[in-house]
């Protein structure tokens, strides 16, 4: 599957999943589903029959409230069923609305609270680097989880033990819970602040597949790297984009048609 | 027990390439022997306790066998959701190591104080607390924790205390031992405060009062059936800790108690639900708080001896449960 239409159906299957369990984050899944898509499409190695494959790269979601949309790629990737799927924020299911790996075949990671996914990455960088293994740790992070002190812990770490096997992308969309990032705390220049870490940093649009796809491929020799994906929270849905409402609302009556409507038009 | 514990420990990572220690920044002597013998299994996370966490977390799950060492409150404490959701939640292969608990560092003043952490890690699903209580059993716990897969929190005190378990061939780091047999009251305890119990039943035996000492080593998660199998023994239960009484070791007892028809009565002695405004050493904190052997004794005087009718048997039923 192109990473196209893998980032359609994510968006497509989250929207009706939302509608139907009236359930959160629709924006933040939508501002990363691109990212994910070109991830799962074109990038990560991974066995969907053998999801712990010991050579597999490994994608650690930092920022578990998006994690719909990596469950749809899974899901898409043949780890699940659509059965299962559709068990998301249902009573009893395993798909928990931060994404969790307890029983969810390909989640490498459960997060959820903010700042703890990156670390992880970290450490399962190092692991591989002392093993001499070759494949790579993904973390996508948001950058109001840039606020948590721990995402700087580890920047301090990945950039010392020379952690080059690590990618971050912050999925850079300018918005958190209640307001526009340059609101809430200022996180200032994103990519010189990664650069004064010692990262190599790129910046990306962040619904760009094929500058996405270019980008996701660089590993440099000494430095982890970071990349500033440069996003629209809600993207896809107009009346959904850059409006903070979308964090928590669920998409119901007239919102999830009109919703329901515009990505039906951009069906590849 | 620190020393005993680490000793230990290095002979293991001399055997075992996949044994990782993490330190953050602390360990000043204690580990250097695992840093200039052993650098490729050392690592040096920084001041930076929540990463460390999840770093160890993220080793652990791709098969390394992680040691996270620090001091006092801060490997608990300030990372504890890094321990529950990052650790805990995913069975990492961690072993999280606090030396200098309790009051160990007592002139450093309340921030150094490790008096909560018993109580915080009781209450997070898979994770194992052992609270070693001599050299003897920090060797043993280094061992436990090293063979047996999944969390556990290991809380050492800097005490050196010369060997207390008698019977080491049939020692269970999982049950509690029995440091002196007694008759009516015993004293559980765990850690290195034990010492006050010990020194409070000599005392008391010279008064021909026999004080039953047990020491627990495993206090999470606990043998119930062999504990409610000496408390039958027992009409009073103290229990000793150098931690709040809140939550703690003596909570867990009581817990075991409460769910069985023993009609034993327990007190906890342990640290009131108050911070110390001042510092001290040890010794001079443990009897301000009124845990020490001193303490002790008059607890056990007051509370059960006068209660107990030493040429019955027996204790005033009465009074006791007016305790």
């Amino acid at each position: 599957m192109s990473s196209q239409k893998l980032a359609w159906n994510i968006r497509r299957k989250a929207l009706e999943i939302i509608h139907n369990t009236r359930s959160s984050h629709i924006a933040s899944v939508f501002s990363v589903a691109d990212i994910v898509a070109v991830l799962y499409a074109d990038i990560l190695k991974f066995n969907n029959k053998n999801p712990k494959w010991e050579k597999r790269d490994r994608l650690i979601l930092s920022k578990g409230h998006a994690g719909l949309a990596v469950y749809i790629a899974l899901c898409e990737s043949g780890f699940f069923s659509e059965k299962v799927l559709n068990s998301y924020c249902k009573n009893g299911s395993y798909l928990q609305g931060h994404i969790s790996n307890k029983n969810v075949p390909g989640v490498e990671v459960s997060s959820g609270s903010l700042g703890h996914g990156i670390c992880i990455a970290s450490g399962m960088a190092l692991a591989a680097k002392m093993d001499n293994k070759k494949h790579r740790i993904f973390t996508i992070t948001g950058d109001g989880e840039c606020d948590e002190g721990s995402v700087w812990e580890t920047a301090l770490f990945a950039n010392h033990y020379e952690l080059n096997n690590l990618t971050v992308i912050v999925d850079h969309n300018k918005m958190q819970s209640l307001d526009f990032c340059e609101n809430t705390l200022k996180l200032g220049n994103l990519c010189k602040k990664w650069e004064a870490f010692g990262w190599k940093v790129f910046e990306v649009n962040g619904h760009d597949h094929a500058e996405l796809k270019k980008i996701l491929k660089k590993q440099d020799k000494k430095k982890p790297t970071c990349i500033i994906a440069h996003t629209i929270k809600g993207k896809g849905v107009s009346f959904m984009e850059n409006n903070i409402l979308w964090h928590y609302r669920d998409p119901q009556d007239e919102y999830y048609l009109k919703a329901k409507e515009e990505l039906e038009k951009e069906k590849l | 027990m620190r020393e005993a514990f680490f000793v230990e420990l290095f002979k293991i990572f001399k055997k075992d390439k996949n044994a990782i220690l993490i330190t953050g920044d602390l360990g000043y002597r204690l580990l250097d022997k695992f840093r200039k013998e052993l650098p490729k299994q050392f690592i040096n996370a920084g001041i930076a306790e929540q990463n460390m966490m999840s770093v160890a977390a993220g080793l652990a799950l791709e098969g390394k066998k992680v040691f996270v060492y620090s001091i006092a409150n801060f490997p608990v404490l300030r990372c504890l959701e890094q321990i529950r959701n990052d650790v805990a939640y995913h069975n990492a292969n961690v072993k999280i190591i606090s030396a200098g608990v309790g009051f160990d560092y007592g002139t450093l003043g309340y921030s150094h104080h490790a008096t909560e952490d018993i109580a915080v890690l009781m209450a997070i699903p898979n994770i194992s607390i052992i609270s070693p209580f001599d050299n003897y059993t920090a060797k043993i716990a280094a061992r436990y924790v090293y063979k047996n897969k999944g969390s556990f929190y290991v809380r050492l005190s800097k005490d050196k205390i010369n060997d207390l378990v008698k019977d080491k061939k049939n020692y269970d780091i999982k049950k509690p031992a029995e440091i002196i047999k007694g008759e009516k009251i015993a004293i559980f305890s765990t850690g290195a405060i034990i010492q006050e119990a010990i020194k409070t039943a000599e005392i008391l035996s010279k008064k021909n009062i026999k004080i039953g000492v047990y020491g627990f080593a495993m206090i999470k998660p606990i043998d119930k059936e062999y504990i409610r199998q000496i408390i039958k023994r027992y009409d009073i239960i103290f229990t000793l800790e150098e931690h709040r009484i809140n939550g703690g070791f003596g909570s867990k007892i009581c817990n075991i108690i409460s769910e069985s028809n023993n009609k034993s009565k327990i007190i906890k002695i342990g640290l009131d639900d108050k911070f110390n405004f001042f510092i001290g050493d040890k010794q001079y904190l443990m009897k301000i708080n009124k845990v020490d052997k001193m303490a002790v004794k008059k607890y056990i005087l007051k509370i059960a001896v006068k209660n107990y009718d030493f040429q019955e048997k027996k204790c005033n039923k009465k009074l006791l449960n007016k305790l």
